[in-house]
């Protein structure tokens, strides 16, 4: 099926966003907690992970997402509240702990929740996952034609909330495709450390749904197969799963030594970074020229300096303001 | 003590000598967990064990907590000594009914015939905001539960002691390190995180607390990492005359009721501090066991520091405003003194 231009220049587009939002992100975490790494220290403090790499599967599942599609990502989100359409001001507010931050603050990088877009994350494994099947059988039982997605890690699929999440999306013929990012490494630990079969997507079977493997880490197959799995959930027909070979390019935190991948492997990720391969790829194609991707790269990076400023420049809470919201 | 030569530590250092030590003198230890092979640990608790012990006793796992608690328990009630760890404190939720209906109740169901000797140790605390997942401290949680005992140590010398200990116990001990005084090189620590361990292997008995400073005005009974915002605030009360007591309850579970009560006869107030939620935990079963053991004595209503019953929060101002610290301490000294 053909892919419409707008899509695949929209999909480019996001991923010059999250990269540069990342990496930008990664020089103020650490611009003030060197050259003696203090976690706690700086402008942006806490445990940062960050996405540099996964952008493909984010990116390749926005083109299909409806207003009112939920997604549940991990730890991991930025890439996915981005591609998503997160208020990118608000969103950064929260990661620099600000008042007018997404939750004022009180959630930080791995906490991001919105209503519009349905968003939400969290720092636990799979915990996104039954949450996501709850959001399909809401909408089932309210007779809307909306999907959830849930993105975990290749290591969550090792988790019981994996297995019972599958089994009831599919007993319940809910409307939620599961799309596994597997980066190889669950922090340290190699996938074949951790997994008894090579592709988690076999593991569809098992729960009486389809399995796809993307083998490599392009949001043009991102795109297509998630195209079929929405589409078959709109329907009525039932989750999906899917599993995208993807890379994660720095370490599983900013400050992680990362001694536990070869510099072999790291150069690999490198050479095949998907931003630049599907970058060179539209302008092979006809699709962008070189100017064209000059501009969108003015445009993204000018909205992520802008939200930038905006969370720089906004308040911090009242500290008070931490006895707030336990109940509504 | 001693004045040859002290070998220091870190708290960080200091568990895993501990460990090495009893898988060296025990083979039935060994020890699973995530990470904690070729990255040795999150927090460092197993550093260079898989050089010294290898894969088969040092052994990575999927992200499978309920599988790898269950699996050691079942470990343990078969003739092995596991240590299991649970990355974060926090991370508990997927994984309790292993923890406390199977791990905490097989020797009461047993009628005591079957016994559990395992270690669950876990990394706690916040301070460097880490946000509401990944900086609760929990003791309070797994203290209010029969069964397991629920160990916290504030320094190297009782880590390493505790440790061992907590190995050779025939019962399952939860081992709960505080980030904070673990002496981490990425991580602000107190001072107090490097100190005195005797390179040989030696037990500190668990149930044990410890008079970290004696004084006579106050007793402030703590735990962790507390205990150490308890002794910068005594410095400061010292400056203005005023004596307080810190008291190091070291664990949970056993509670040493026989020294809080010792402590709060010889000083007559009593203030709690705990990094842990404030209500129906730790300050309110040591308050209990003061006014029940103790009332007499007691010349003002026993006070306490913990957190205000709120998730933690990621903001460093709104996660500083509800950790106790120093300030709050000495402010909670002088309001007892003044009741």
């Amino acid at each position: 099926m053909e892919i419409p231009r707008d899509h695949l220049v929209d999909m480019y587009s996001t991923m010059v966003k999250i990269r540069y939002f990342e990496e930008r992100i990664r020089e103020i975490y650490f611009a003030d907690k060197l050259p003696a790494f203090d976690i706690g220290a700086g402008e942006i403090p806490g445990e940062m992970h960050l996405a540099a790499g996964q952008e493909p599967v984010a990116v390749g599942t926005m083109p299909h997402l409806k207003p009112g599609d939920a997604i549940t990502a991990t730890h991991r989100p930025h890439h996915v509240a981005i591609a998503q359409g997160l208020d990118l001001k608000r969103m950064t507010a929260e990661i620099f702990g600000k008042d007018t931050g997404l939750g004022h603050g009180k959630g930080g990088h791995m906490h991001l929740f919105s209503t519009e877009p349905n968003f939400g994350c969290s720092g636990i494994i799979a915990e996104g996952m039954p949450v996501a099947v709850g959001a399909a059988l809401a909408f089932k039982k309210l007779g809307k034609d909306n999907v959830a997605i849930s993105f975990f890690g290749e290591g969550a699929a090792n988790q019981g909330a994996f297995h019972e999440s599958l089994n009831l999306a599919s007993l319940w013929s809910l409307p939620v495709v599961f799309i596994c990012e597997d980066n190889a490494y669950a922090i340290s630990v190699p996938k074949e450390a951790s997994t008894a079969i090579a592709d988690n997507s076999d593991r569809a079977s098992a729960y009486g749904m389809p399995g796809v493997l993307v083998p490599d880490n392009d949001p043009v197959a991102v795109y297509e197969v998630v195209r079929e799995a929405i589409a078959r959930a709109r329907a009525g027909e039932g989750p999906s799963l899917i599993e995208v070979k993807t890379d994660r390019l720095w370490g599983h935190f900013e400050g992680d030594a990362d001694a536990y991948r070869t510099d072999e492997f790291k150069e690999s990720m490198t050479d095949r970074d998907s931003l630049v391969v599907y970058g060179d790829r539209l302008v092979e194609e006809g699709i962008l020229t070189a100017d064209d991707r000059e501009t969108i790269n003015e445009e993204m990076h000018g909205e992520v300096d802008e939200a930038i400023d905006f969370a720089r420049n906004s308040p911090d809470p009242a500290p008070e303001d931490a006895l707030l919201h336990v109940f509504a | 003590m001693t004045t040859m030569t002290e070998r220091k530590l870190t708290t960080q250092k200091a568990i895993s000598e501990a460990i090495a030590q009893e898988m060296d003198a025990d083979d039935s230890v060994f020890v699973l967990g995530e990470d904690i092979g070729v990255y040795g640990g999150i927090f460092g608790a197993t550093e260079g064990l898989l050089d010294q012990f290898g894969p088969e006793r040092i052994m990575d796992t999927p992200i499978s907590e309920t599988g790898f608690i269950g699996a050691a328990i079942g470990a343990a009630t078969n003739g092995l000594r596991p240590i299991a760890e649970l990355m974060f404190v926090d991370f508990f939720g997927v994984c309790m009914d292993q923890i406390y209906n199977n791990m905490a109740k097989i020797h009461y169901f047993s009628g005591g015939n079957v016994k559990v000797p395992m270690v669950l140790m876990t990394a706690a605390g916040g301070g460097y905001s880490d946000a509401g997942q990944h900086s609760q401290t929990l003791w309070g949680t797994f203290a209010h539960l029969p069964g397991m005992k629920v160990v916290v140590p504030s320094n190297p010398y009782d880590a390493k002691g505790l440790m061992i200990s907590a190995i050779r116990d025939d019962n399952p001990v939860l081992y709960i390190f505080h980030k904070g005084v673990l002496g981490l090189g990425w991580m602000t620590n107190n001072p107090r995180a490097t100190g005195h361990v005797p390179e040989d292997p030696y037990t500190v008995p668990i149930g044990k607390a410890a008079i970290a400073r004696e004084g006579t005005d106050v007793t402030v009974a703590t735990i962790s990492l507390s205990v150490h915002r308890a002794l910068d605030a005594a410095d400061e009360l010292e400056k203005e005359g005023i004596s307080i007591e810190v008291l190091d309850l070291r664990s949970l579970v056993p509670l040493d009721r026989e020294a809080i009560l010792d402590s709060v006869r010889k000083t007559h107030r009593l203030l709690v501090v705990d990094e842990d939620y404030q209500s129906f935990g730790m300050t309110g079963e040591v308050i209990t066991t003061a006014v029940e053991g103790a009332f007499d004595y007691l010349d003002a209503p026993p006070a306490r520091i913990a957190i205000p019953d709120v998730p933690i929060p990621y903001s460093r101002v709104l996660e500083q405003f509800v950790l106790p610290n120093a300030d709050k301490i000495v402010a909670g000294v002088k309001s007892l003194l003044t009741a």
